[in-house]
């Protein structure tokens, strides 16, 4: 056993060897190579988990995946993994996977409180279908009422497929992904201060970089691989620093040379002294804010994107929310032009004092990190993740973090830049790139712009019309949208939100269970989201189908279907076109629309969406053609059952957005022979820095740095205040609330949790606690305790080692275990403006139980 | 037959133990009664007595096979010897890749000894030395290979102490740190957690009794750096200021650096106070990054 082990790590090593050699072949190399000596067809992929988008060599034998590598040749993380992607092989084959459509039923009829009994796909087609069409005819209900709730782990024509029949089939933009709660404070901040979303930066900032700024990031668990380029680059180079600020000291903070630990909500003051203290310091660049920046001051009172009766949003002036005369009160978006002066004169309240009073951070930290931006020499990186974005005031905390970076010109080029990374394998590719939102639509565009809803209608060959131009349901909204009773019909695939949605008691179960809303999730495993809908589909996950990622620095990797999925269970895309088919145009647009394209009259949407002479371009032998330097004769599931390469046809269609429009994305053949490449690809060409004269193909010659989201070709500075949190620690509920991840397991766990080992390395969720809070509460660590809000409570372990050291007053629950919901606890409290829970605070207590 | 339905890491152990068993009745055979007696009193590597256990020799004089420390484990993690255990029969121990010491803060185990074979001036269990981990297989160590585990140190109750990770440059892929996990013997208490929690099929990182795991340095070599900071300075009278002949623009640091440029260097970081630290290798090292924290 050990000598074939040891055996095995040599050949490997031999492999990897042979591999590099490999490259210098001219050609695109072949990648599925010859059934290596131990039965193995290797071939290209990408991890399953995080936005780092890491490549992987997947190792198939007798029709299961038995192996896998991190690929050697991948650019990103060169043939390593951390420990989730070490595991990839057994996320598949977990023993409890869903291999039948269940149906809750009595008496052998659906029932809302009946027990799950398998179905067949036909008859749960049969049920589906008759509730989206009983929706679009309640008058309660509606188009908008039919929704869908999908994921940045959607593959892209996954995702693609799914905003098309939404949009233009059910004319429904009730379609969101589980992307709100992760990067649409990102998406807000990027199309607010740019006008175009997605980073301007690449990996390779962590190369050129003299500091690293991490603002509410753990990136030594949250993004292993890339911690290991940021702390060699610190290793590798004396005069590199990092610093890191967080409400709490956690891994990123052991090589730290700056740890500042501030009171939550006041990255917001911070935000502000940076640029007060850039300003008084004379270190603005003043040549490229006179050339590439205007500034902005946007308005206040926004509220929490609470419910509409919560005195929180009775008071607030801005929220966007009807007022008592039914009209919006406002628009938490808007903003008007100001001066520089004025810009300076409202961020000088912001100094050294008063950011040290509201974040408690010592001066001395404050002004290093302040100095570190102001210095002209030194290229700064700054990277956030949920710290930022999981925020009530995350739009304008994105834009803040811009405004440091724009005052001092410190953006689009090597080593310099704001970088917000993403936390799911395909948050960019597809809930962005694609517009899976409730307002977007494919490469930027909106819903609400009539050219955007015109540009989509033409490519999709839709009457003019058929796109509804009012946003849909949101993800938060969703849940209140059900449980009030609005939302009819409501499919989730892709994700968990029964235990990821923030305030699971007070809205996402409530909602899911009214007898008004027939909830359906399509699932690998019986998840708590499975669990509490009315139908579960049996998905196809990972290598079961083929699929396409987008990672957090623009990168699109694509995989061919390496493994049969078990059972009856079927991919996403084979389930949004299949169920397509069981509407005829009449079934679901009015009368006059449909006399606008007469030759649609009696057709299914299968038909007018799929079979569009554009998605069904490609015949079925093109498969086997495409991918023929890698494997002869390939083909895939769906291919095989619709009779078209469905992948390519959806693909090149979406594709059709972008090009020629600074989202340039390569050819479908292209991505499959390379370990993926970073938009816009021009004539083959990756883009590495954007808005940089040289980098970017979309900037001319002469112009240095062009803002070309913006047709002034100019970012946007805003001038933003410090505001408080929307619950704050009181007398009862004493201890702020934040909650996150854990390096072992990957967001709700689903699919890591059924991994032994990874479950055995962290099996439980437990509080951890500052030893002083605890002792103060009579608590021991490994006691048991009931930690409460406003809103629910959950028992678990107390901890006061370990890994995070929260100060005084904050406690932190990972989310990753089901038998420990913390989303019980959270409060639905979002960014008005891009609509993210603020999962890192709210008030709670800690008793012994 | 029992033996079969046993945890794998139990069969592990009796493959163990009687590997030991076998040794010692060579012993038997060539060395006399001496050396039997010694051995019988060892324990097999994976067997890891409670913590405060008295030295081996001492603690199995003094346990009066009460089975008490068992009885007020609130985890059911130890153990009573069987007869056909290599180890003095009816005594405690636990086997970390089973179920590792939880390090409850008030030791119930010990204070339930009548005897003191666990020793109740041990009062914090940080201070517990029940073994010592050890990585000990360096070629199936995931982080070794670069990978991103470092699940013994995240899992360390006493994290950062116990467990360091100390990054090197990976020079296979030239852009990514390697993480190693140290074990540091002041502060490791035995307690298995890292080995109970290490992903490999077979751990890489074992907890093995100190006398097997704890390596010794001989007294006729000192660590010059060490001494020079435990004597607060250089025991010998420092160097005169040295002088160099130098083109202009040039400098040369005694400290260490050698040969820089004057001005273009980007001298972000303040040079190192009074040489310290100057017969270290210039590689750094976790520590040393903390030692400059700004």
């Amino acid at each position: 056993m050990e000598l074939t082990r040891r055996e095995f790590i040599k050949a490997n090593a031999i492999a990897a060897a042979a591999g590099v050699a490999g490259m210098s072949i001219p050609g695109a190399q072949a990648l599925a190579q010859a059934k290596a000596d131990d039965g193995l067809r290797w071939d290209k992929g990408a991890c399953r988990y995080c936005g780092t988008g890491c490549s992987v060599l997947v190792g198939v034998k007798d029709g299961r995946i038995v192996a896998t590598q991190g690929d050697p040749d991948a650019p990103v993380n060169k043939g390593l993994n951390c420990i989730k992607g070490y595991f990839l092989a057994k996320i598949q084959y977990g023993q409890d996977r869903l291999t039948k459509p269940l149906l809750r039923m009595k008496d052998g009829k659906f029932d809302k409180n009946g027990e799950f009994q398998p179905i067949s796909w036909d008859q749960a087609f049969d049920i589906m279908a008759e509730k989206v069409k009983q929706t679009l005819k309640d008058p309660n209900q509606g188009p908008q009422g039919v929704a869908m709730f999908g994921s940045g782990q959607w593959t892209v024509w996954e995702g693609y497929a799914a905003v098309k029949l939404m949009k233009a089939g059910f004319r429904s933009n009730s379609i969101d992904p589980n992307a709100r709660h992760c990067m649409a404070s990102a998406v807000a901040g990027f199309m607010r201060t740019f006008g175009i979303d997605e980073p301007m930066g690449c990996y390779d900032d962590a190369e050129h970089a003299d500091a690293f700024v991490l603002w509410g990031s753990n990136m030594a668990e949250m993004h292993p691989i890339l911690w290991t380029r940021i702390t060699n680059r610190r290793l590798t180079a004396d005069h590199v620093r990092i610093h890191v600020l967080s409400t709490f000291s956690h891994r990123s903070c052991e090589i730290a040379d700056n740890e500042l630990i501030f009171k939550p909500q006041s990255d917001l003051a911070i935000l502000n002294y940076i640029c007060n203290y850039i300003i008084q310091n004379n270190a603005v660049n003043k040549d490229f804010v006179a050339k590439h920046v205007g500034f902005f001051k946007g308005v206040t009172d926004i509220g929490y994107g609470l419910r509409p009766n919560h005195p929180l949003e009775q008071a607030a002036g801005n929220n966007g929310y009807p007022g008592p005369d039914g009209k919006p009160k406002g628009d938490p978006n808007a903003h008007s032009p100001i001066t520089f002066e004025e810009f300076a004169q409202f961020v000088s309240e912001y100094t050294l004092d008063k950011a040290h009073e509201i974040s408690g951070v010592p001066k001395d930290r404050l002004e290093k990190l302040a100095k570190t931006y102001a210095d002209p020499k030194t290229k700064v990186t700054s990277y956030w993740t949920m710290g930022f974005n999981q925020h009530t005031r995350g739009t304008w905390v994105n834009n803040m973090i811009y405004n440091v970076h724009l005052l001092v010109g410190k953006i689009s080029e090597p080593g310099n830049g704001p970088f917000s990374l993403t936390g799911q394998p395909s948050a960019c590719g597809t809930a962005r790139e694609v517009g899976t939102f409730s307002h977007r639509l494919p490469a930027d565009m909106v819903v609400m712009n009539p050219k955007h809803r015109e540009i989509a209608e033409k490519i999709w060959k839709l009457p003019a019309g058929t796109i509804n131009p009012v946003p849909g349901y949101h993800a938060v909204l969703q849940s209140r949208m059900a449980k009030d009773g609005k939302i009819g019909f409501l499919w989730t695939s892709t994700t968990n939100n029964m235990q990821a949605g923030p305030n699971v008691n007070g809205e996402v179960y409530p909602g899911w269970r009214n007898p008004k809303c027939f909830t359906v999730v399509s699932d690998v495993y019986p998840t708590v989201s499975a669990m509490s809908a009315d139908l579960i589909l049996p998905a196809a996950m990972w290598m079961e189908k083929e699929g396409a990622y987008g990672n957090a620095e623009r990168r699109t990797q694509f995989w061919r279907q390496q493994v049969k999925a078990p059972g009856e269970a079927r991919s996403d895309l084979w389930q949004y076109l299949e169920f397509s088919k069981r509407f005829k145009v009449e079934d679901v647009w009015p009368a006059d629309l449909i006399a606008k394209m007469p030759e649609y009259k009696g057709k299914t949407l299968y038909e007018i969406l799929y079979l569009n002479g554009q998605v069904n371009k490609f015949p079925k032998e093109e498969a086997a053609k495409v991918n023929a330097h890698a494997w002869a004769g390939y083909t895939n599931d769906e291919t095989e059952h619709f009779g078209f390469y469905v992948q390519k046809g959806l693909f090149e269609e979406y594709a059709g957005f972008g090009r020629g429009h600074a989202h340039d994305l390569a050819l479908f053949d292209t991505y499959h022979k390379v370990r993926g490449l970073r938009w816009p690809v021009v004539d083959g060409k990756e883009t590495l820095w954007r808005f940089r004269e040289g980098y970017d193909p979309y900037v001319k010659k002469g112009e240095g740095v062009r803002f070309y989201g913006y047709p002034d070709g100019k970012a946007k500075i805003f001038a933003l205040p410090y505001q408080p949190a929307a619950e704050m620690p009181d007398n009862e509920y004493d201890l702020w609330l934040c909650t996150g991840r854990v390096l072992e397991h990957w967001h709700t766990g689903s699919m890591t949790r059924r991994v032994p080992e990874l479950y055995r390395a962290f099996p439980d969720a437990v509080v951890f606690m500052n030893p002083k809070d605890a002792e103060k509460r009579g608590l021991k660590r490994h006691d048991v305790v009931k930690v409460a809000t406003r809103r629910g409570e959950i028992q678990l372990r107390v901890e006061t080692k370990g890994r995070n050291k929260p100060p005084e007053g904050l406690i932190f629950i990972p989310f990753f275990d089901e038998m420990r919901l913390v989303n019980k606890l959270t409060l639905d409290a979002t960014c008005p403006i891009s609509k993210e829970t603020d999962y890192k605070k709210c008030a709670a207590k800690v008793v012994k139980v | 037959m029992e033996r079969d339905t046993k945890p794998k890491g139990s069969a592990r152990r009796q493959f163990l133990a009687d590997t030991a068993r076998m040794v010692c009745g060579v012993g038997l055979l060539g060395l006399g009664l001496g050396l039997y007696a010694r051995h019988a009193t060892a324990l097999p590597p994976a067997a890891i007595r409670p913590p405060g256990a008295l030295p081996e020799k001492e603690f199995s004089a003094a346990c009066i096979r009460c089975g008490m420390c068992v009885r007020d484990c609130p985890y059911d993690i130890l153990h009573l010897a069987k007869p056909e255990e290599p180890m003095s029969t009816g005594t405690p121990y636990f086997v970390a890749r089973q179920a590792p010491c939880e390090m409850c803060e008030d030791i119930p185990c010990v204070k339930a000894c009548p005897t003191g074979a666990l020793d109740h001036r041990l009062t914090d269990i940080t201070k517990a030395r029940m073994g010592l981990a050890v990585l000990i297989d360096h070629e199936t160590c995931l982080n070794f290979l670069g990978l991103r585990c470092d699940i013994c140190y995240r899992v360390c109750p006493v994290i950062d102490k116990a467990i360091t990770l100390e990054p090197m440059a990976n020079t296979r892929t030239g852009k990514h740190a390697m993480f190693i996990p140290t074990v540091h013997s002041e502060a490791c208490t035995g307690c298995g957690k890292c080995e109970k929690a290490c992903p490999t099929e077979i751990a890489a990182i074992k907890v093995l009794p100190i006398y097997i795991a704890k390596g010794h340095l001989s007294a006729h070599y000192r660590l010059g750096w060490v001494e020079k900071e435990k004597a607060g300075g250089s025991l010998v009278a420092p160097d005169l200021e040295h002088q160099y002949n130098l083109p202009e623009g040039m400098r040369y640091d005694y400290g260490g650096k050698g040969l820089q440029a004057e001005p273009g260097a980007p001298a972000a970081a303040p040079a190192a106070p009074g040489g310290e630290g100057g017969a270290v290798p210039p590689a750094p090292t976790f520590k040393a990054m903390q030692g400059d924290k700004l």
